[in-house]
């Protein structure tokens, strides 16, 4: 079992070091400070879209609508927070709060979470339409400055995917409610009869999913300074794959944070890969697929050695 | 049993009531057009749904992710052997079916020789599949074949022809769901995939022929779908992901597997067309469109599992 605990994380960073080496091979020039804050600017994002699925399915959930969720907060960032700064972030609260409010309902009544994530989709969807019928806004100000700023030594992309790890490592890993959650995916009856309330814990996920998809719409404003209804449909399979490729399972609680934005770093890698090695941009969606069935397939043969050994 | 117990009614008596409130408003004219209308863009919805609902009836965990990448990639791979050369309407065909059959392969490979699970093994192959898709179609767009277009906008007897072509299939789906061994062990497998494996079902194989099956719809469908609006999109299928599930769900198929329910997928795949139709003609815009489909989604899913606790 430590071996398997161990290749758990071994195995998405050896896949991230390889891919990393294959692209400096190719391109020497990406070794360098402005080289990596290219490669890995927009995973940004998408590692904490990834952080805020790997919350649901931490609870043996599943997310079909962070994708929306994010373009939605996207949207509100570039209008609402931009223009009236306190209306923004209050509407940015009551989307945390209402994805809270969906935990409990699909507890509470036991609804499959696949499908009001699905119809939650629709909704998500819909506002950011309403609010941004046309691709424009502008980002905040301060936000731009943030997801801009110049570190010295090390990209500020590096370094805000350090930080979102080790948070998110504290939280959910080490913490005495992290792993408590965590229980509520592996077995959710004994957690009740440990004396916790079942209801809150789920709610207490989903807010967390909400919180990160919130922070991740933000973070993608602050690149790209501007949104669109559609900006971020793509971050829902994205953060799926990314938190598989971290080493997380579909069931029984067992994620990790660290892996899930090593996964969302490699997805991101995987696609400006394909530029280096002068192949067709045709090919670049495919290859994270491609690169997803690699390292699982790796994943296998490795967790079948651990389990001999 | 009583007319109400029955899973599907929900689905169709929702379809009417959309129906019923869109012809309001045109105090009852139209009623054919828009009768016709749903058929037609029903059909769609109803194919793919069918394959969506054989592999959600197979257990918890399973789901196609693939089906928008599949019919894109057989429909632009189909429109290329046809080049819209007349008479290669059946050779197109063969090649749409081949392709969604090898997309299946290709699915249930992944899930059963590396132990993905379903949603990763599909997902990640629809990436694959859309990659190929773009790299074969360098976005020309070509024309079905004259004959093809003339069928898929078509109709016969009053009904569209798209829609005779998915009501066949939803007979024989029905058929082979509640008729043959086949569909008796699918319905096994998707109960208890335990038991039914100890009570001597052939799992695996159900399991394969499955994910075959609904790659083939997916195929199918991508082939009516581009000869219907006159060629092959990239991102034609992008709607079908979310409508194919939600209209397993509305239908009254059990999203925990092992029921399944026809004649729900073809209510609910008409509801989801008279539901916009509705909101448009009530002059709603795209968002607030949006947000009410999927209120109603999530309303229709509550409905039936607080009818399920009371039952």
């Amino acid at each position: 079992m430590t071996a398997l605990a161990r290749y758990r994380i071994i195995l998405p960073v050896v896949s991230l070091a390889v891919l990393l080496a294959a692209t400096f091979y190719m391109q020497p020039r990406a070794m360098s400070y402005f080289g990596l804050n290219l490669l890995f600017n927009l995973a940004v994002p998408i590692a904490l879209a990834t952080i805020a699925q790997m919350m649901v399915i931490m609870v043996n959930d599943i997310d079909l609508s962070l994708g929306t969720f994010v373009s939605l907060v996207a949207c509100i960032t570039a209008t609402f927070l931009h223009d009236t700064p306190l209306l923004g972030a209050a509407m940015l609260l009551a989307l945390i709060l209402s994805y809270a409010a969906l935990g409990a309902l699909i507890h509470t009544l036991e609804l499959p979470a696949i499908v009001v994530t699905l119809g939650m989709s629709f909704v998500w969807g819909g506002l950011a339409l309403f609010i941004l019928p046309s691709p424009g806004g502008t980002s905040p100000v301060w936000l731009r400055t943030l997801m801009t700023v110049k570190p010295p030594f090390v990209p500020m992309a590096v370094v805000a995917s350090v930080i979102i790890a080790a948070v998110t490592h504290l939280l959910v890993i080490r913490s005495g409610i992290g792993t408590v959650l965590r229980g509520v995916g592996g077995n959710a009856r004994s957690v009740a009869r440990a004396g916790w309330p079942l209801v809150r814990l789920k709610a207490l996920a989903y807010g967390l999913c909400g919180l990160f998809g919130v922070l991740a719409g933000m973070a993608l404003v602050g690149l790209t300074t501007s949104a669109d209804a559609n900006i971020a449909l793509r971050y829902t399979l994205l953060s799926i794959a990314g938190v598989i490729l971290g080493g997380g399972e579909f069931i029984g609680g067992k994620v990790s944070p660290t892996g899930a934005v090593i996964g969302a770093l490699t997805l991101t890698l995987a696609a400006s890969f394909l530029s280096f090695m002068r192949l067709s941009p045709d090919w670049q969606i495919g290859a994270q697929g491609a690169i997803l069935i690699l390292v699982l397939t790796a994943r296998l043969i490795f967790s079948r050695k651990g389990s001999v050994a | 049993m009583t007319l109400l117990a029955k899973p599907w009614i929900w689905s169709w008596l929702a379809a009417a009531i959309a129906f019923g409130l869109t012809l309001a408003l045109t105090s009852g004219r139209g009623a054919g057009e828009l009768a016709y209308a749903a058929l037609s863009f029903g059909a769609f919805a109803a194919i793919v749904g069918m394959g969506q609902m054989l592999v959600i009836t197979l257990g918890p965990g399973n789901v196609d992710l693939s089906i928008p990448a599949t019919m894109t990639l057989t429909a632009t791979l189909a429109l290329k052997v046809m080049s819209s050369d007349p008479g290669t309407a059946l050779l197109g065909l063969a090649v749409a079916l081949a392709v969604g059959l090898g997309a299946g392969m290709a699915n249930f490979a992944l899930i059963f020789l590396l132990r993905l699970p379903p949603i990763i093994a599909t997902l990640a192959a629809s990436l694959v599949y859309q990659s190929l898709a773009i790299w074969s179609n360098r976005g020309l767009r070509i024309k079905p074949p004259e004959g093809l277009a003339d069928f898929s906008t078509g109709r016969f007897l009053a009904l569209p022809n798209v829609a005779w072509v998915a009501l066949a299939l939803a007979v024989v789906v029905w058929v082979v769901l509640e008729r043959t061994v086949w569909g008796r062990w699918l319905l096994a497998a998707g109960q208890n995939m335990r038991a039914a494996r100890l009570a001597g079902v052939p799992v695996e194989m159900v399991r394969a022929a499955t994910y075959l099956a609904v790659s083939v719809f997916a195929g199918l469908a991508g082939y009516l779908l581009a000869s219907f609006s006159g060629g092959a999109a990239l991102n034609m299928g992008a709607e079908y992901l979310l409508m194919s599930i939600a209209v397993v769900v509305i239908g009254g198929t059990s999203i925990a597997g092992g029921a399944s329910n026809v004649p729900g997928i073809w209510g609910a795949a008409l509801f989801m067309f008279l539901v916009v139709s509705m909101l448009n003609s009530y002059g709603a815009g795209a968002g607030v469109r949006s947000v009410l489909t999927g209120t109603i989604i999530i309303a229709i899913v509550i409905a039936a599992s607080t009818r399920r606790v009371r039952a």
